[in-house]
């Protein structure tokens, strides 16, 4: 076995350019961790963005009969927010580190579409700067132009012409489609070079767990993203040519639409989730210093969510008006859905039982993940509950609840990626204090925010309203869900802090700061443009365990 | 390691790096699906996903139109447009294995083939809506049914435009004498056309066998 | 911002006064008040109980684990033992959670059917409830009432239970009515009828709020439903099923009322006054409120709304109407008038 040709000799640097060629660079590149940088950089601006909406909202909300925002601006503000973080942070998240990450995990040198790459990030930031246009298009017809206010999962008939005159609406419409084109480029993209450019002797059993969980991501998002884009089609149909998919007037089915985008919706939740839990599943074994407790059940579990997420979308629809045994089978589904999602949480744990725990700060993160995603797994099969969801769907618990797992589980596993993978995306290592600083400033202020939020659901307060009367019970929580905003926003100043300073003046990394296991590691950091010097040959599901440990290499018991 | 062994090197790690990337270095013993059929296959099924859905749509509003008229008033089957494509799908194989094996006259002369089929579909369809349109009065703004049937129709029509862009692509590129060794896409390519072909055996079952 | 104690007690203080009437102002899903909210009570109990159980055993496991098996200062740095599953373990963890989904389904279940299925008794009295762009009409088809914005419905008693069954349609997009205190949501849907049920076993005023997003003023499209005994329900009944006051006092405000547009929105029963697009104003004075709950009803704001109601309900579909001080009088001293 050799041991030393996956690390390449240092061949030429690349000579400092002048500034405009090194953006030029930046912008011709097709490179994938070039692209994968891009995509995860514009994911963080878009995020500060979409919170900066959300702080305002929060402001706007601490007090009753609040006068902060307009009802108009009110509504644009928690359209776009919604909006913005779906599909301008959750998606290129996923795009960004699936592209990053899968061909130095699988020992390729690029993805199978370089070109393809590009135009997928190029046309998702063209979506996202076409949504922000709305705002400075003006004015538009009579005043009902600028940014849509339709709440991110535009229900019909208030999408139709009759109700949403002037352009913003289609300019959501637009956007989605563009940002669509661009998920789909990436998913294609994944799943060929999964399938086609592994290195020799990783099998598809051997994959590391983050290249699966990417693939079964991109598996999804080829099926569920047509429901979404045909239902956009149809709605641009109906305002524009007279069309009467969602036309309540001419027979048209308002419900048509829910169904759609929820057939959509659903799955969508898992495609943002999904990545999240690959990122643990890289994270925590290499900080308990253990395997993956069930490898095959976490294979088999992902495998499961994506087929069986796929057949509950209705439970967002409990209240529509359909039959008992209708809401029975999406409330039995949906709680069964929860089964394979509780198996993931309980194969973490037994990954960690019997470890050696090392508190990075990653690791940090994927614990602060671990409970939180309990708990907002535990929400979502209350919500699961037919008769429960009829109380509290469309009110403060949902919203406190999806919070809870974007939030709560998605961004959390996301930070814990980025402390991961940013020495080796650029050879720095970035500061553990400030690290620990934005661990427990967003934990207080997560937790002041979300877990009040519930209570104000149970209390009868909907969502999606400008302000509220005093006297109704949402007072005090509504304004310590606000003072959260504070220490959440103070957490993620530390981040971007801690990016800028490590990039500057980062301790350096050396290629495997975290003594891990996967390809990825194997090469310098940042790794050069060919990734390895010589593609490596695998034999197990941790290749550099094998190296590390040749007296009890994981071959042995695969 | 003295710079010019470096660069050396260099070169052939990128002249490895570019062969790999066309799919052309195999580690010995090892071998993968291509991955250019992966993407297309990946294609189809998201396409089929999107089909569907309008498919669902126009079953979803059978009979529910509040206006008239109703798609047995005004439809006819199309027999000589579904015969025009389907035969373009047998042209294409033809072309395709010819492409394979290097006789390009004769993958010129089966690509203009299935070029003036899929075109005579296409006039077909222009045909048949100009007379629904001018004769019956259905629109896609008339009721449910037109505003179904236009869509179904028109997004498979669509997807036949493309594949007649690209197939002319080809055909020209053949013209110029630049279709040599270029099988493999072609083959992509004809995948393509059958499955916009198979989209229309659905789409015809669909609207002018069941929902009439 | 700083008179939201006064504005509570304001209200609370009119509603007493005026109906006798006590307010139940926090809306909690917790505190049910009638069948569908004591069903739903239920279920979400054990519901609560069993997520209780596993959010104490597995948080209580990750506790333990990240505690016990923390890496120590002193630690030797050996990697441990390197376990890579069990499958028995992994069989006990599947077969547990469809344990509990099995039992979680069949509640589940159990109350859906209660809750949808339920047959209505032949006297359940009947309201068709339409939701409009930001305010709710209630008719009563059996009692030939158009009212608007609250909702009165007689006590269900052990004794003498009393079902009402309310019909949802929408005369635009989709909106949502949700009383917590009385029952689950149920969409209101352009296009299609829904139904719901409820049976109040308490007095009062119960509110709620629209649950749909359907646009600028979505959160001010309130709903008060005002649970009263038969015999006062009776009494509200054969008063909103009279023709709108005709006060003889009232006849020059009532022909400058008449001659505005106010009549293309607003209808006043007995008037030539038909218009369907806004609020029936026939009984106008026997609500608490105005605009769908936004402010109460008192001679200066009943004034505040007619002169401009974008002023205070901005973006509501009732435009600024130009009065002159002259018309405005006018029709607010006629207003006044419609008991």
């Amino acid at each position: 076995m050799a041991t030393t040709t996956y690390f390449p000799e240092t061949v030429g640097q690349t000579e400092a350019l002048p500034l405009p060629s090194k953006l030029h660079e930046w912008i011709v590149t097709v490179d994938h961790k070039r692209l994968g940088i891009l995509y995860i950089a514009t994911a963080l601006f878009f995020f500060a963005v979409a919170g900066v909406l959300a702080a305002f909202i929060r402001w706007q909300l601490a007090f009753p009969n609040g006068t902060v925002l307009p009802p108009d601006v009110f509504n644009r503000f928690f359209t776009m927010h919604g909006t913005t973080m779906v599909f301008l942070v959750g998606m290129p998240f996923f795009a960004g580190l699936a592209n990053y990450l899968t061909p130095l995990m699988i020992g390729a040198r690029d993805m199978a579409f370089p070109r393809l790459n590009a135009f997928g990030y190029w046309i998702f930031l063209f979506g996202g700067i076409l949504l922000y246009f709305s705002y400075v298009a003006g004015e538009g017809l009579a005043g009902h132009g600028t940014a849509p206010d339709v709440g991110w999962f535009a229900y019909a008939p208030l999408t139709e012409r009759a109700f949403s005159r002037g352009t913003s609406t289609d300019y959501w419409i637009l956007s989605i489609i563009l940002t669509g084109i661009g998920t789909t480029a990436s998913a294609i993209n994944v799943i060929a070079t999964i399938i086609s450019m592994r290195c020799k002797g990783m099998t598809l059993a051997r994959m590391p767990l983050f290249v699966w969980l990417m693939l079964v991501v991109s598996s999804m998002v080829l099926f569920i993203l047509p429901p979404l884009t045909a239902g956009q089609m149809m709605l641009l149909l109906d305002r524009y040519l007279g069309a009467h998919f969602f036309d309540t007037q001419a027979g048209g089915s308002a419900v048509l639409w829910q169904h759609f985008f929820w057939l959509f919706g659903h799955p969508e939740v898992y495609v943002l989730m999904l990545p999240g839990f690959a990122c643990a599943n890289e994270i925590i074994p290499v900080f308990s210093r253990k395997p993956m407790f069930g490898r095959a059940a976490m294979i088999g579990a992902t495998v499961a969510i994506g087929m069986v997420s796929s057949g509950v979308w209705a439970h967002h629809m409990f209240t529509v008006g359909m039959s008992a045994s209708s809401n029975i089978y999406f409330a039995v589904a949906s709680m069964v859905v929860g089964i394979p999602t509780g198996i993931k949480i309980f194969n973490w744990l037994g990954t960690m039982y019997g470890g050696k725990i090392r508190f990075d700060t990653a690791m940090l993160f994927c614990i602060g993940f671990l409970f939180q995603f309990l708990i907002a797994g535990l929400t979502g099969i209350m919500l699961a509950v037919a008769p429960f969801d009829w109380q509290v769907t469309d009110s403060y618990f949902v919203v406190a609840h999806f919070h809870y797992v974007l939030l709560g589980g998605l961004l959390f596993t996301l930070f814990g990626a980025i402390y991961y993978w940013f020495p080796k995306a650029t050879g720095k290592m970035l500061s553990e204090t400030l690290g620990k600083w934005h661990f427990w400033l967003l934990v207080i202020g997560f937790h002041l925010t979300f877990d009040t939020l519930h209570f104000a659901g149970i209390l009868g307060m909907p969502r999606r309203i400008y302000t509220y009367a005093p006297g109704r019970g949402w007072e005090s929580l509504n304004l310590v869900a606000s003072i959260g905003v504070i220490f959440q926003a103070a957490g993620v100043a530390c981040l971007v802090w801690n990016i800028i300073r490590s990039l500057r003046k980062g301790a350096p990394a050396g290629n495997d700061p975290w003594d891990a296991w996967t390809l990825e590691w194997a090469t310098t950091s940042p790794p050069p443009e060919y990734n390895f010097a010589v593609l490596p040959e695998v034999r197990s599901s941790r290749p550099l365990w094998d190296l590390k440990h040749p007296e009890d290499p994981d071959w042995r018991y695969e | 390691m003295t710079p010019s062994i470096a660069g050396e090197k260099m070169a052939a790690i990128g002249k490895t790096v570019a062969l790999e990337q066309a799919g052309m270095v195999e580690q010995p013993g090892w071998t993968l699906p291509d991955r250019g059929r992966v993407a297309v296959l990946c294609l189809f099924t998201t396409e089929f996903a999107l089909f569907t859905i309008f498919v669902v749509a126009y079953v979803f509003y059978i009979g529910k139109s509040l206006t008239g008229p109703t798609p047995s008033q005004v439809l006819e089957l199309p027999i000589w447009a579904t015969i025009c494509l389907l035969s373009s799908s047998v042209t294409v194989a033809i072309a395709e294995r010819a492409l394979k094996a290097n006789r390009i006259q004769q993958f010129k002369l089966w690509t203009g083939a299935t070029i003036l089929l899929g075109f005579e579909f296409l006039r077909n369809t222009a045909v048949e809506w100009r007379h629904l349109i001018q004769d019956f009065h259905l629109t896609i703004t008339t009721n449910l049914f037109g505003t179904t049937f236009y869509s179904l129709v028109g997004l498979h029509a669509s997807h036949v435009a493309i594949g007649l862009s690209l197939l002319l692509l080809a055909l020209v590129l053949g013209l110029r004498g630049s279709m040599q060794g270029q099988a493999r896409r072609f083959e992509l390519l004809s995948w393509y056309w059958h499955f916009v072909d198979a989209v229309w055996v659905a789409v015809f079952t669909v609207v002018y066998v069941i929902g009439r | 911002m700083n008179s939201f104690p006064r504005v509570a007690a304001l209200w609370c203080l009119i509603s007493v006064v005026a109906f006798g009437q006590s307010v139940h102002p926090v809306a909690n899903v917790f505190d049910p008040k009638a069948t569908p909210a004591d069903s739903v009570y239920s279920v979400s109990m054990l519901m609560l109980a069993i997520c209780a159980a596993i959010f104490l055993v597995v948080g209580g496991l990750l506790a333990f684990t990240i505690v016990r098996f923390r890496r120590r200062k002193l630690d030797d740095s050996r990697e441990p033992a390197q376990v890579y599953g069990s499958n028995r373990i992994e069989i006990a963890w599947t077969v547990i959670p469809v344990l509990i989904v099995l039992v979680l389904s069949m509640a589940t279940a159990r109350t859906v059917l209660e809750v949808q299925n339920k047959r209505m008794p032949a006297n359940a009295l009947k309201v068709t409830v339409v939701g409009h762009q930001w305010w709710w009409e209630f008719r009563y088809p059996d009692l030939g009432i158009v009212a608007a914005n609250e909702l009165h419905v007689p006590l269900s008693t052990v004794a003498k239970p009393a079902h009402t069954l309310l019909k949802l349609e929408s005369a635009d997009v989709a909106h949502s009515f949700w009383v917590p205190q009385l029952a689950g949501k149920t969409d209101v849907i352009p296009g299609i009828t829904n139904t719901m049920w409820i049976d109040p076993r308490q007095e009062g005023i119960f509110l709620g709020n629209c649950a749909e997003y359907c646009g600028t003023q979505h959160a001010n499209m309130l709903l008060r439903v005002i649970v009263e005994p038969p015999a006062d329900f009776e009494k509200w009944a054969a008063a909103q099923k009279l023709d709108a006051a005709l006060d003889p006092r009232m006849e020059s405000a009532r022909a400058t009322f008449l001659s505005l547009s106010c009549i293309n929105c607003h209808a006043v029963s007995g008037t030539p006054a038909t218009g369907t697009f806004g609020p029936d104003l026939s009984h106008l004075m026997s609500r608490s409120t105005l605009g769908s709950g936004v402010i109460p009803n008192t001679p200066e704001n009943l004034r505040s709304w007619v002169k401009d109601p974008q002023a205070i309900k901005r973006g509501n579909l009732m435009p600024n109407m130009q009065l002159n001080s002259r018309e405005l009088d006018e029709i607010v001293i006629y207003l006044s008038s419609l008991k």
